[in-house]
């Protein structure tokens, strides 16, 4: 299957919840709207034609213009074919819809994106930091961070 | 449940009991063991928070992030798309030339950039090459698990003669800077070929001397069958890759099926596991499918030093990266799975966000579900099976 | 101070102060502890393996703080591990050596710069005697680094305090 009809038979099931596709691009994808990316993914998941059961990555992304977002890279074992879902929000309620119910290897990454990027996924079983400290302030992959001085009485900078 | 499931049903009459010999029932109660970040088995700084109850495994909390680099936050504030190597390298320490090519194919993908043939096939060889050096101290760290210390001075000893090969070409044991964007820093020197032929020639009775000695081990087996079943629909919902996948029975490997490269010129099968000694998907399947892949590369690596061209290998390197607007996706075979970079560039030569998909860290999220009902010594031949190592985990 | 056999001329009587006696013991038998944090604990593997053998200088690897004399720090040292080593040295009994192996031990390395989570340098949390450079260090500039810690456990005294 192309991006294309991946696209069109997503706006013709979801209606409102797809709102854009990039079909030019090098590897061309589809924007989603962040409170119903489980439905779409538990679709893309079990419909006999899609079959998109490996997650190969999930990335998340500071837009610097006030937006974060996430990055699905999905691929099909059966059908060998691949897409690229992409959800955005604004940074003051960075909400996504989590998608590890459908996918178990989205939960580690998905806590990655909310230790990193401070995106916060509902629904998750278990959202807490997984690579900082669990006392870490701030988010630090954002583009507007600042390095701390001192942690724990330790100095930070060089 | 997973794992072991001789004595249990014997002794234990349901969670939580014990049934005495002369029929009353003790209560039993869970406990929490930390296996710290310092502990002698030598796959880095993990922490395991393990729930027991007695000897049997609740649960396995794993926690990462003692080696948080920074990788990321580095890539972006690089002044060249170049300059990332280096820190790609020291992602996956162990195998650092395939983590470069993951990046440079990635790179030359978005690029849009032909590399020479000979470019190729140097990469081939040195991937290869540093694929069985990889999968030697995996084997050997995991002999040291299980017990057995000499097999670990074997692998090693092995393994010196491939970190002399490298040492040659680029002047570094273990973190390169060799494979760029678009060629590589330097070229074969003249005794390469001849030295690299030799280590071919050298190597292959020494597997078959590696196997008797640990892989069809009594002891070993023992040890290593039935343990840490990972079943295919799991390991293909946890998105698990490379050997861990292929040992649960899936024929996939990127090498052939999302191909990059020049490998599809060669003669060489992926290995998959078939339940030999236990169970399809146990800890010894995961073993002996790398141990297959060592023999595989070895294929590969003579019929690569048979075929190589002639050409300039810094001919494409280009002079300034600047690419378009745009991002890219793209995954390579790295010793432990599918090593796949995430690109986004904002039109400058700075790149705007670098994401790092490592196959360890997407391995290591299945511990908990193939480790409940193991026995606690058990645990650290799973944990040793998945092959995991820290940089790649935490990058 | 040399071979043992060949002091045994005058009738297997050996003449010597407390203080060689004591630091020539100390220095052949640098238990270390079997640990290691990132790339640097790989050269550290292939330095305890056949072809580099560190055991021939008695360094042997044992696995509980409690039984070393000297801490290898080899790999990056980040903030959440800093408090983590600094209970593993308090563990150690005395006397107690740190061996600082690989850039990112001696000051940070090549994280030096954007590395928000990483320590620059373990010194910032516990006391350094030998700096091993080298990114990582090759397996004989590791050697070189204990021959100098024992040269510096040989001018050791009970009598003077050392730092």
């Amino acid at each position: 299957m192309t991006a294309e009809q991946v696209f069109t038979s997503l706006k013709a099931k979801f209606g409102d919840a797809v709102l854009e596709a990039k079909l030019d691009a090098l590897q061309p994808w589809i924007l989603v709207v962040p409170e119903r990316m489980k439905e779409v993914a538990l679709f893309l998941r079990d419909d006999p034609a899609m079959q998109f059961d490996y997650l190969m990555c999930l990335s998340g992304m500071d837009y610097n213009d006030g937006k974060l977002g996430v990055v699905y890279h999905l691929f099909s074992t059966v059908h060998r074919h691949k897409i690229v879902l992409k959800v955005q929000c604004a940074k003051e309620t960075p909400h996504v819809q989590s998608v590890s119910a459908v996918w178990g290897t989205a939960n580690w990454h998905e806590r990655e994106a909310y230790d990193l990027l401070g995106i916060i996924f509902d629904e998750h079983p278990d959202l807490r930091r997984i690579l900082l400290p669990d006392d870490w302030g701030g988010y630090p992959l954002r583009k507007d961070y600042r390095v701390p001085e001192f942690y724990n009485g330790v100095k930070v900078p060089y | 449940m997973n794992g072991s499931k001789t004595l249990l049903t014997s002794y234990v009459s349901q969670p939580g009991e014990i049934k005495t010999s002369s029929g009353k029932t003790l209560r039993t109660d869970e406990m929490i063991i930390n296996m710290g970040p310092q502990h002698p088995s030598t796959h880095g700084v993990l922490r395991l928070e393990i729930v027991v109850d007695g000897e049997i495994i609740v649960d396995v909390i794993p926690h990462i992030g003692y080696l948080h680099r920074c990788f990321e936050k580095h890539a972006e504030h690089m002044t060249n798309y170049q300059q990332v190597i280096p820190y790609a390298d020291r992602m996956d320490y162990v195998a650092a030339m395939n983590m470069e090519q993951g990046y440079a194919v990635a790179m030359e993908r978005m690029l849009k950039i032909e590399v020479p043939e000979r470019v190729e096939y140097i990469r081939v060889i040195m991937a290869e090459l540093q694929r069985i050096a990889s999968h030697l101290v995996a084997v050997g760290t995991f002999g040291i698990d299980a017990g057995a210390f000499t097999p670990f001075l074997y692998a090693f000893h092995d393994r010196e003669r491939i970190l002399d090969l490298f040492e040659m070409t680029c002047g570094a044991r273990l973190l390169y800077n060799y494979v760029w964007v678009g060629g590589l820093s330097h070229d074969l020197p003249p005794q390469f070929i001849d030295k690299a032929k030799e280590f071919c020639k050298y190597y292959r009775p020494r597997i078959k001397e590696f196997n008797d000695l640990l892989t069809y081990n009594e002891i070993f087996v023992k040890r290593t069958a039935n343990v840490g079943v990972l079943p295919k629909d799991v390991a293909i919902n946890y998105a698990c890759s490379g050997p861990m996948l292929r040992a649960s029975g899936v024929n996939w490997d990127l090498r052939r099926d999302d191909p990059y490269s020049v490998y599809d010129r060669f003669e060489w099968e992926p290995q998959v596991g078939k339940g030999e000694m236990g169970t399809v998907g146990d800890t010894w399947d995961r073993h002996i499918v790398r141990m297959r892949e060592i023999e595989q590369s070895v294929n590969i690596i003579e019929q690569a030093l048979a075929g190589i061209p002639e050409g300039n290998v810094q001919a494409a390197i280009p002079k300034r990266i600047r690419p378009e607007r745009g991002e890219i996706y793209a995954r390579t075979e790295a010793p432990r799975g599918e090593i796949g970079y995430y690109i986004v560039s904002d039109g400058s030569t700075t790149p705007f966000r670098v994401k790092a998909r490592s196959p360890a860290f997407v391995n290591l999220s299945v511990l908990p579900e193939i480790s409940r009902g193991a026995m606690l010594a058990d645990l650290v031949l799973i944990a040793a099976g998945v092959d995991i190592v820290l940089g790649e985990v935490d990058r | 101070m040399g071979l043992l056999d060949k002091q045994f001329q005058n009738g297997n009587v050996l003449v010597t102060s407390l203080d060689t006696l004591l630091n020539w013991a100390r220095l052949s038998s640098l238990w270390q502890m079997q640990w290691g944090l990132a790339c640097c604990a790989i050269e550290m593997m292939a330095t305890s393996a056949s072809n580099f053998d560190i055991m021939r200088f008695g360094v042997i690897p044992r696995a509980t703080p409690r039984q070393v004399d000297v801490l290898f720090v080899a790999g990056t040292v980040t903030l959440k591990m800093a408090s983590r080593i600094k209970r593993l040295y308090d563990q150690m009994a005395e006397p107690r050596y740190v061996l600082s192996m690989g850039s990112c031990a001696n000051c940070g390395g090549p994280y030096w710069e954007h590395g928000y989570h990483v320590l620059k340098g373990v010194d910032r949390v516990i006391p350094v005697d030998v700096y091993v450079p080298g990114c990582p260090p090759r397996p004989e500039a590791l050697l070189e680094g204990i021959i100098k810690l024992q040269e510096k456990v040989r001018k050791e005294s009970l009598v003077k305090k050392s730092a």
